[in-house]
């Protein structure tokens, strides 16, 4: 059986005032029924591999292929097999309803007009949009809007589905509906793929199969949530909370693999990954030598968020 | 299902939505209405100032109800891939996988709803408040050449729609210069025969020039000082209409892959 999505050597440069390198030489293999996670921070250069596999960009170098079929030769055969939602998007017109809107977007991919209206009926619902679908898509909140965006993409019942964000900006009650949707939708259709992009650990985490993190346009590693976080090692990932200081110079300490630092509180919330725990001592050494006082210090399970921090030095915020 | 019964759904959709658009914010009438009166109304009256045959008022009703389709094609459909990148639906237009041709070809369906409103508003309200005499002789022909005009002119419409795919708001100033010159070479409110040989050959080029021509012919008979005889600019109509949409789909086919390799058809503000 061929993947889902296949990705060789892909390179993308952007042209402008100086050539951008957006994607640097991305390998990447995605299985049917997967629900694969692109984790990365901003400008990492996921919405551009996505863009690639839905054929809206060109790759400057390299391959990849969606259900098959190359995007560069291809394209129409892809698209007619997937899906794309972005977060923050904002589609569709402001002076038609939800339904209506709807219905606009099934009719580019050829869904017959009963199965679009029942399928769309059946999304509202599950995503509580029914009291809303006949609602001027102007008048409706963001959370509804990007809803009504999400529906868009299922409606066409797509092989393959790409989620850039899909949960960006939202509140927590409709990022949670939204994944519970998500988690469904690949568990009980079998042979469906997502693929999703996301800087939410926690997001990451709870959905993905498989995740992929990307910094600075390169892949540093493809696991399981569980795998990634295996990969730091128990032991050696700490939570301490100080007073204010200025905690930068900590990165370069010897055996320093990674550090969030977040002020919170008037206090200073410090997480960090170490090589090991002998390193902490010359961490509180620090702190102390900067004229700062740890107020508490604790040794965690490795998290997500902590493996990207080992793997790429830095956190995502 | 079939290609082709994917871009008939596609491009009634688009069409639908437009159109239905238009019903819900009805103000639009008004203006399209009245506003267009205002300028026939001052062109009939610099024409009864100088004396000019009343078959000049005619020909100002014709004109003005026929600005309705020019600008319609100029703004709503060579202009709208533009507006659609920058509202955020040009990269979901662009990821389904219906024909680009059908899109513009619902977009230009919607528009022709709110354009015949204006143009038939002028065109009846105009002859009724200046009183202008047209006769309809050969009505089937008249339908056939404003047929003609039509799909020449919207075809021409889809090969704009492909320069603002990839150049934005350069060619913006395309589609300012096919406005108000286009009235004046086009011969949109008196024979375009007035302006000579050469440039009357010219303005052939443009299907409206035409179509107006031919037009004029039929409803207004010798008076209407025709560049060619109606039978032969119907035919250029009919090669210019192929002409056209032979040269949108490849135009937007070759403009969609260049936006695909520069990124230009998910970047806004350009």
């Amino acid at each position: 059986m061929a993947p889902a999505i296949e990705v060789r050597s892909l390179s993308r440069v952007f042209s402008g005032r100086g050539n951008t390198l957006a994607l640097d030489n991305v390998d990447l293999t995605v299985e049917e029924g997967e629900l694969f996670g692109l984790l990365g921070p901003n400008g990492a250069g996921k919405t551009t591999l996505i863009k690639i596999l839905c054929t809206l960009l060109l790759p400057s170098s390299g391959t990849a292929s969606v259900l098959g079929h190359d995007v560069d030769a291809d394209a129409k055969q892809i698209r007619k097999r997937i899906n794309m939602v972005s977060g923050g998007e904002i589609s569709g017109y402001g002076l038609l309803t939800i339904r209506e809107n709807l219905w606009m977007f099934t009719q580019f991919y050829g869904v017959p007009g009963k199965v679009a209206r029942e399928r769309i009926d059946s999304l509202l619902e599950a995503f509580g949009l029914q009291d809303k679908a006949d609602a001027k898509l102007r008048t409706v909140s963001t959370g509804q809007r990007q809803k009504m965006n999400i529906i868009r993409g299922f409606a066409t019942d797509p092989e393959l589905i790409f989620l850039d964000e899909p949960t960006l900006g939202l509140d927590v009650s409709t990022s949670i509906a939204i994944r519970n949707y998500l988690r469904e939708w690949v568990r009980e259709r079998s042979g469906r793929t997502m693929l999703l992009t996301t800087h939410y650990m926690r997001e990451a985490e709870e959905l993905c199969d498989r995740v992929a993190i990307i910094d600075r346009g390169r892949i540093v590693a493809v696991d399981t949530p569980a795998g990634l976080k295996r990969r730091v090692g128990s032991g050696s990932s700490f939570l301490i909370e100080t007073t204010p200081f200025d905690p930068e110079p900590m990165r370069s300490l010897p055996g320093m693999r990674g550090m969030t630092a977040r002020p919170a509180d008037g206090h200073m919330n410090i997480r960090m990954v170490l090589d090991d725990e002998s390193v902490i001592a010359d961490v509180i050494s620090s702190i102390v030598s900067s004229g700062a006082r740890v107020i508490g210090l604790s040794k965690n399970e490795p998290t997500l968020e902590d493996a990207f921090m080992h793997l790429v030095g830095r956190g995502l915020e | 299902m079939s290609d082709w019964a994917l871009n008939l759904r596609a491009g009634m959709a688009r069409a639908y939505a437009r159109t239905v658009g238009a019903t819900r914010e009805p103000s639009w009438v008004v203006f399209d209405v009245l506003l267009p009166l205002l300028g026939v109304a001052a062109y009939i009256y610099y024409y009864r100032a100088l004396g000019a045959s009343p078959a000049f008022e005619g020909f100002v009703v014709l004109g003005g109800a026929m600005t309705a389709f020019w600008l319609n094609v100029l703004w709503g459909m060579a202009a709208q891939l533009y507006w659609e990148r920058e509202v955020g639906n040009l990269q979901l237009f662009m990821v389904a996988p219906m024909s680009r041709m059908a899109l513009l070809a619902g977009m230009a369906l919607g528009g022709l709803f709110t354009s015949a409103v204006r143009a038939l508003s002028t065109l009846v309200l105009g002859t009724l408040i200046f009183q202008v005499h047209m006769s309809v002789e050969d009505p089937l022909a008249l339908a056939a050449v404003f047929s003609l005009t039509m799909l020449a002119v919207y075809g021409m419409g889809m090969v704009l729609s492909s320069l603002f795919l990839m150049y934005g708001r350069d060619a913006w100033n395309i589609s300012n210069l096919m406005q108000e010159p286009v009235y004046l070479v086009s011969g949109f409110y008196f024979p375009v025969r007035e302006l000579g040989l050469g440039v009357s050959a010219l303005a052939t080029l443009i299907p409206v020039t035409l179509g107006l021509d031919a037009m004029r012919q039929l409803l207004f008979g010798a008076a209407s000082q025709g560049l060619l005889p109606v039978w032969l600019e119907a035919s250029m109509l009919a090669v210019q209409a192929a002409a056209f949409f032979l040269l949108a789909r490849f135009s937007l086919d070759r403009m969609e892959q260049r936006g695909r390799r520069e990124g230009r058809l998910t970047l806004r503000w350009q």
